[in-house]
């Protein structure tokens, strides 16, 4: 029942300029991903201050009354308290980016990506690098801001510090959107998910409050939580002790973070296409 | 310089079975296609058929369960990348990222296409203008309209200059402007690059107006495939009605030159209707049975879906049947 066109016969005599798709490689690939990723951060750059409300209510709010319980000493109460606002920032900030992806995978850009010739390894590292360059700008401001309150600032600890955080934050974005690509039909999934993991993890962290006066179980499972070496990192760096054993702990749990984001992350984006 | 393949499309068996909720559902049976180089063909068929799904795998967005198919020169399960660099895709969703800029989507998007900075940027002008965005280039793709956001589609798929361009549903929840010019542009750009053009829709007119090849889908399975005028002709025939003053007059007729009764109004349907009404009305008249009314309708593509299925494809557009096409699992 096949009949071809006579007008396919027609086209043939068309002059058709030549298609001109060429052949990427993963990292040409990866920084594409990485530059459409961190547009809209370039063409609206207030909405990277829009996401440090959480952090600086914290600062704001929970502060003072660290503060008052403490003792009343406001520069050595910020000296504890700001690294950890630090991680919080890099945990809550990049948590959430999967779900942009799990926006995307609904209304068809995502898939678009797909069809593309990219290397599906790259659309998942390019994304998960993009967090960086808001973490990185969230974290000073956050240090900045702290500065006036007393806080003392070691620069080369703050520059290392946000290495550190960095690293970690692409490792938990990567996982992020591992949790997007398995949530793709169930999105309420993802934010049940988000919910139930980030606080826990933030204060069996020691973030908030020290964990030394609390019951041992929360101190065993404080063992266990990759965050609370990140913040005894973020603690001993700030402070200007860059050869603390803190911070090994805290680069070692970063790189690990790192290491199995990504590797599941790419396995995730490659299974799901 | 890509060479030219005399077949775009070559497909044989292409099979695709989901398993859901422990049922085990054929979505696509057995699909062999064959599209050579500058056609424009349309895959019609009700939501469920499996049109998407064929897309999909001829795409290779999904792995096929099993059979083969060639795609612009490239196998889809050895060279999906090769595939993917000649194709064109604008798929039922929206391409463009809500918070992006049209002008950056289009620069990414040549980019992934591995084409350099200079020529992205003259093809993305290029295309702005001839799918009339130029006044929407600065802004976000979320303040689109769903014309303009179409428009988009086809020119993020459009980039590269692929030499086959897929289109899943294009027009579905267009208005009707939106649509006629959506079909103008695919239209004009068949014929000024001589692209080839498969798309899928559940839409009659469309397949009919567009299309010079229609291949009806149904339950998984090509049901038909030729043109849209020799589906008509072939399968269904015009539809003409002669209307009489009393019941009996109409069983007498339809006892003449056959045909189906309905109370005083006989209804055939006969290849070359418009010639055979004239004669029927002499004929008619001669025999003493005075036609009082008579209408003659050309056939639609509905008939024909009708005549292969015994189902309304209108019908089924306005009822849509249960998914049969579930979600896969990360496959």
């Amino acid at each position: 029942m096949n009949t071809i066109s006579p007008a396919a016969t027609q086209a043939a005599a068309i002059e058709r300029p030549a298609a001109s798709a060429r052949p990427t490689g993963f990292v040409r690939d990866t920084a594409t991903v990485f530059a459409r990723e961190s547009r809209p951060l370039v063409r609206d750059p207030f909405s990277v201050v829009f996401s440090l409300v959480q952090p600086l209510v914290f600062l704001g709010l929970f502060g003072p009354l660290l503060v008052g319980a403490a003792g009343g000493d406001v520069a050595a109460t910020l000296q504890w308290f700001v690294p950890g606002i630090l991680v919080m920032v890099a945990l809550f900030g990049t948590a959430s980016t999967g779900a942009n992806l799990l926006f995307e995978m609904q209304t068809g850009s995502h898939e678009r990506t797909l069809v593309a010739p990219l290397s599906r390894s790259a659309l998942l590292v390019g994304r998960a690098l993009k967090e960086v360059v808001p973490l990185v700008i969230q974290g000073t401001i956050v240090v900045l801001v702290a500065v006036p309150f007393g806080f003392r600032l070691d620069v080369p600890g703050l520059v290392v510090g946000l290495a550190v955080l960095a690293v970690f934050g692409i490792g938990f974005g990567a996982l992020s959107y591992t949790l997007a690509l398995a949530c793709r039909n169930r999105d309420w999934m993802f934010w049940m998910v988000h919910q139930t993991l980030l606080f826990p993890l933030m204060i069996l962290s020691g973030m908030l409050l020290p964990l030394e006066d609390g019951p041992d179980w929360m101190k065993v499972a404080a063992a266990v939580n990759p965050l609370s070496y990140l913040v005894a990192a973020e603690r001993a760096l700030l402070a200007g002790d860059l050869g603390s054993p803190a911070v090994i702990g805290g680069a070692i749990a970063a790189i690990a973070t790192c290491a199995v984001g990504v590797f599941v992350g790419v396995r995730a984006m490659r299974r799901a296409s | 310089m890509t060479e030219r393949t005399n077949q775009m499309i070559t497909a044989r068996g292409l099979t695709k079975t989901f398993r859901s909720k422990g049922q085990v559902v054929e979505a696509v049976r057995a699909v062999d296609l064959d599209v050579a180089d500058g056609e424009l063909v349309a895959f019609l068929g009700p939501n469920g058929a499996g049109k998407s799904t064929t897309l999909r795998m001829l795409t290779t967005l999904l792995a096929p369960t099993s059979g083969e198919a060639t795609v612009a020169g490239c196998d889809i399960r050895h060279d999906p990348a090769g595939v993917r660099r000649r194709i064109g895709y604008v798929g039922q969703g929206s391409s463009g990222g809500h918070t992006q800029r049209v002008r950056d989507e289009l620069h990414a998007q040549g980019a992934f296409y591995g084409l350099g900075r200079r020529e992205t940027r003259a093809r993305a002008a290029e295309l702005i203008e001839s799918l009339e965005l130029g006044q929407v280039a600065s802004r976000q793709v979320q303040s689109l309209s769903g014309g303009q956001k179409r428009r988009l589609d086809i020119a993020l798929g459009l980039i590269h200059r692929p030499e086959l361009l897929f289109l899943d549903e294009p027009s579905t929840g267009l208005d009707p402007h939106s649509r006629a010019n959506l079909w103008e542009h695919i239209v004009d750009l068949r014929r000024s690059t001589g692209t080839t053009i498969f798309l899928t829709t559940h839409y009659l007119d469309e397949a009919d107006q567009l299309a010079e090849r229609v291949m009806v889908m149904d339950h998984g399975a090509v049901i038909a495939d030729d043109t849209a005028w020799s589906l008509k002709e072939s399968l269904a025939g015009d539809r003409v009605t002669l209307a009489f003053e009393s019941e009996t007059d109409a069983a007498a007729a339809a006892a003449r030159i056959g045909g189906s009764v309905d109370g005083a109004v006989v209804t055939l349907t006969a290849p070359g209707g418009d010639r055979a009404l004239p004669r029927w009305i002499r004929e008619l008249a001669d025999a003493g049975l005075d036609v009082v009314a008579a209408t003659h309708r050309q056939p639609t593509l509905d008939d024909v879906f009708l005549a292969l299925t015994g189902r309304s494809l209108r019908e089924e557009a306005a009822s849509p049947e249960p998914a049969a096409t579930p979600e896969p699992a990360a496959a």
